[in-house]
């Protein structure tokens, strides 16, 4: 407790630093990465990041100093020429993107491990800390770091608000944007080098391997809490925010554990339960949601089942037992079992003995039922022409869907016929 | 005679990596291969804390494991999530070297791997790491041995699987209608890629073994359409960037699993260009001269 209180007391000036710079990395990253991740080319940062070392270690060679102004050009540089081979070997060869990006970023690192090794071999003391752009040193942040971060930072969130609905436009429609005129090429352009920005700060406090998630992983998990593309980038935002606030926490609480995966722990296990329980899109949504519609379909088919019996035994009302239902048409016994008492429970059905018996409104669930299937296959073939022998598989599932409003429309289209194609009655109520 | 066991073992891990490689590009799965390479590391972190040694049996497996738990969940985000794959690829591998990387800090005494190591490689401690038999007989380098057994094994999956694989890769409808299973031989591709990877880790690291996974494929792809002939094109290419990036390295004075990516790189590069076929100079060089005829017609 008396950590936590220190911590967030921020008096330390260290633990503000690496805080503050943890998480204006994740936000500023997280929104860049929004616009990356919706046009399909989330790998493409990951290729950057890699890109960026044989940059950083040419600019060392080139310069002799650690002068972060000359690193960041060099990592720019490098990183702008792997987008472009990458582009060049997509449109003008066979190789396919996957490919293109996979040779970029491990022959781009590949040199940039032969130079970091050779400017250590060559003995030049100044070199020592080179290779934090390997593995990001998030834990050692200073307060010249922390104005770097901020500067960019504040330019990424200005030029994002700025060139809001243009990233927006090349996000989801790249050829309407062409077509009413945008320069497609110059906007991308402009997001291209925010990404790359993006990665060559970042790259310092959580290392090449790890910047991918950054990029990648808070606007996944935004993704699914919201179709909007605004409230989307706040939540990446947000999610990346308390991202970097936790990882400079565990690493302060355990000075051990290095900032840079923890941040990537949180956001990546925040993406997973986004994943598995976020409503709407989540695995677990859409589990309950299926199971609810299968259980609405076994409850409508009974009911049809009884209908279907008492039309043929001219008795809508008499009992029936499990083997009767089952012989006119085939349940899950478990399932069967376990649904009857639930529509007794709705009223649907009457228990008499140990035999079921429709209720008026069941008799009506089930009529209704019968009807729309049937309404279904006159439509199919007086209006689609299918032959009457191939509508009753369409009709069997349409039947659960069709709405009373729906209903009322192919009754009206089809003026309230009496017999379907297959010489049954339409049942009305 | 250091050399010699150097540029040996970089050999044999190159030809299997580009032999498997062969099959991901075509498949489309690099990326996947890339995140399988990273993603094996708390595997091989966990496999160390458990078996106590670096070279042991129990490290392939565990490794080889987590390989396919990678392939795994990648498929489960993209198919039951319904995320997007190549987001679907990024979080999973960043995720999973981000555990090996913890795990790695939080064991730091008892794990001897470093972080360097993990990403690179150190191919050049290869020939001190010797196998000393019961008796006291010196056999050689280790890793030779283990890249030389995972060689063979490659060698004989493809052997054996040849037609599977090949159906599988090229035309998977038709594999699935004459009963092969296409997810079965995914899986087991994937668990070669992890082997491999696992094996090669200690020699070139984690993201230099996908420069051996991909660019000699790639580069044997721009030469020719014969699938066999892509194979053993990668394998030559695979020992010629073993030999030249160990001289390289020699030359510069630096890593050579790194010189071996950046040679295997330039042959990616001058294939590209000049490839009899498809370069990009040779193909402006042929539409020049048509062009040229036509004008004079």
């Amino acid at each position: 407790m008396e950590s936590f209180i220190e911590f967030f007391s921020f008096t330390n000036p260290n633990v503000r630093y690496v805080t503050l710079g943890c998480i204006l990395l994740s936000v500023s990253s997280a929104v860049v990465g929004s616009f990356t991740f919706l046009k399909k080319r989330a790998l493409v940062g990951d290729a950057v990041a890699h890109s960026v070392l044989p940059g950083v270690c040419l600019a060392f060679i080139l310069s002799g100093t650690k002068n972060p102004v000359y690193l960041i050009i060099g990592a720019f540089i490098t990183a702008w020429i792997s987008l472009l081979f990458i582009d060049l070997v997509t449109k003008r060869s066979k190789i396919k993107e996957d490919t293109a990006i996979s040779i970029t970023l491990s022959v781009f690192f590949g040199l940039g491990i032969m130079l970091l090794t050779m400017i250590q071999h060559s003995g030049n003391a100044s070199q020592s800390g080179l290779d934090s752009f390997l593995f990001g040193k998030a834990a050692a942040l200073i307060g010249t770091d922390l104005y770097v971060f901020g500067g960019v930072a504040f330019i990424l969130l200005f030029v994002v608000g700025l060139f809001f609905k243009e990233f927006t436009l090349i996000a989801f429609d790249t050829h309407f944007a062409q077509v009413i005129g945008l320069p497609v090429k110059r906007i991308e352009f402009v997001l291209t080098t925010l990404t790359v920005l993006a990665v060559v700060v970042g790259i310092q406090a959580v290392g090449v391997v790890l910047m991918a998630a950054m990029l990648i992983t808070p606007p996944a998990a935004a993704r699914f809490w919201t179709d909007s593309l605004r409230k989307m980038l706040v939540i990446a935002a947000c999610l990346g925010a308390f991202a970097g606030l936790s990882g400079a926490y565990i690493s302060y609480i355990a000075p051990s554990m290095p900032t840079g995966p923890w941040i990537v722990m949180v956001i990546s296990f925040i993406a997973v339960l986004s994943f598995l329980l976020a409503p709407q899109k989540g695995i677990l949504f859409k589990w309950l949601k299926q199971r609810k519609i299968r259980q609405t379909i076994l409850e409508e088919n009974i009911l049809k089942a009884f209908f279907l019996l008492g039309e043929r035994e001219k008795n809508f009302y008499q009992t029936l037992g499990i083997e009767r239902i089952l012989e006119k048409r085939h349940f899950p016994l478990g399932a069967l079992k376990k649904t009857l008492p639930i529509l007794r429970f709705q009223g649907y059905l009457k228990k008499v003995g140990n035999e079921w018996q429709l209720t008026q409104a069941g008799f009506h669930k089930g009529q209704r039922v019968v009807k729309l299937h049937r309404l279904w296959e006159l439509y199919l073939t007086e209006y689609l022409h299918i032959a009457p022998d191939h509508v009753h598989d369409d009709a069997e599932t349409i039947e659960h869907i069709i709405s009373p409003e729906i209903e009322k429309q192919l009754e009206k289209k089809l003026n309230y016929p009496t017999l379907d194609p297959h010489q049954s009655e339409i049942p009305y109520r | 005679m250091d050399a010699f066991w150097i540029i040996l073992s970089g050999s044999l891990v190159a030809v299997s990596c580009g032999l498997l490689g062969c099959y991901l590009i075509l498949r489309k799965m690099a990326m996947v291969g890339d995140a399988i390479s990273h993603a094996v590391l708390p595997g091989i972190v966990l496999a160390f804390l458990i078996s106590g040694s670096r070279n042991s049996f129990v490290m392939l497996i565990g490794a080889g494991l987590i390989g396919l738990l990678t392939t795994f969940l990648i498929e489960f985000f993209h198919r039951k999530a319904k995320l997007q794959s190549d987001a679907s690829i990024g979080l999973t591998f960043t995720w999973l070297f981000a555990v090996g990387v913890i795990l790695i800090s939080a064991f730091a005494g008892k794990v001897d791997l470093d972080q360097d190591c993990v990403l690179y490689g150190e191919i050049a401690y290869v020939p001190i790491d010797l196998w000393i038999t019961g008796a006291g007989q010196i056999m050689g380098p280790r890793a030779v041995y283990i890249s030389g057994s995972v060689l063979l094994i490659i060698l004989l999956f493809i052997k054996f699987g040849y037609k599977e694989l090949f159906l599988t890769t090229f035309d998977p409808a038709y594999a699935t209608s004459i009963g092969i299973s296409t997810t079965l031989w995914h899986y087991l591709l994937m668990g070669a890629v992890s082997l491999t990877t696992v094996a090669s880790f200690e020699v070139v690291g984690a993201i230099l073994v996908v420069a051996l996974m991909v660019a000699p494929p790639a580069t044997a792809y721009l030469l020719t359409e014969d699938f066999k002939k892509m194979l053993a094109y990668t394998a030559v290419l695979g020992i010629v960037v073993a030999v030249l990036g160990y001289y390289l390295a020699w030359f510069m004075n630096a890593s050579i699993a790194g010189a071996m990516s950046v040679v295997a790189g330039i042959l990616f590069l001058a294939a590209l260009l000049l490839s009899p076929k498809e370069g990009i100079i040779t193909k402006m060089l042929r539409n020049r001269a048509l062009r040229n005829q036509t004008q004079s017609i």
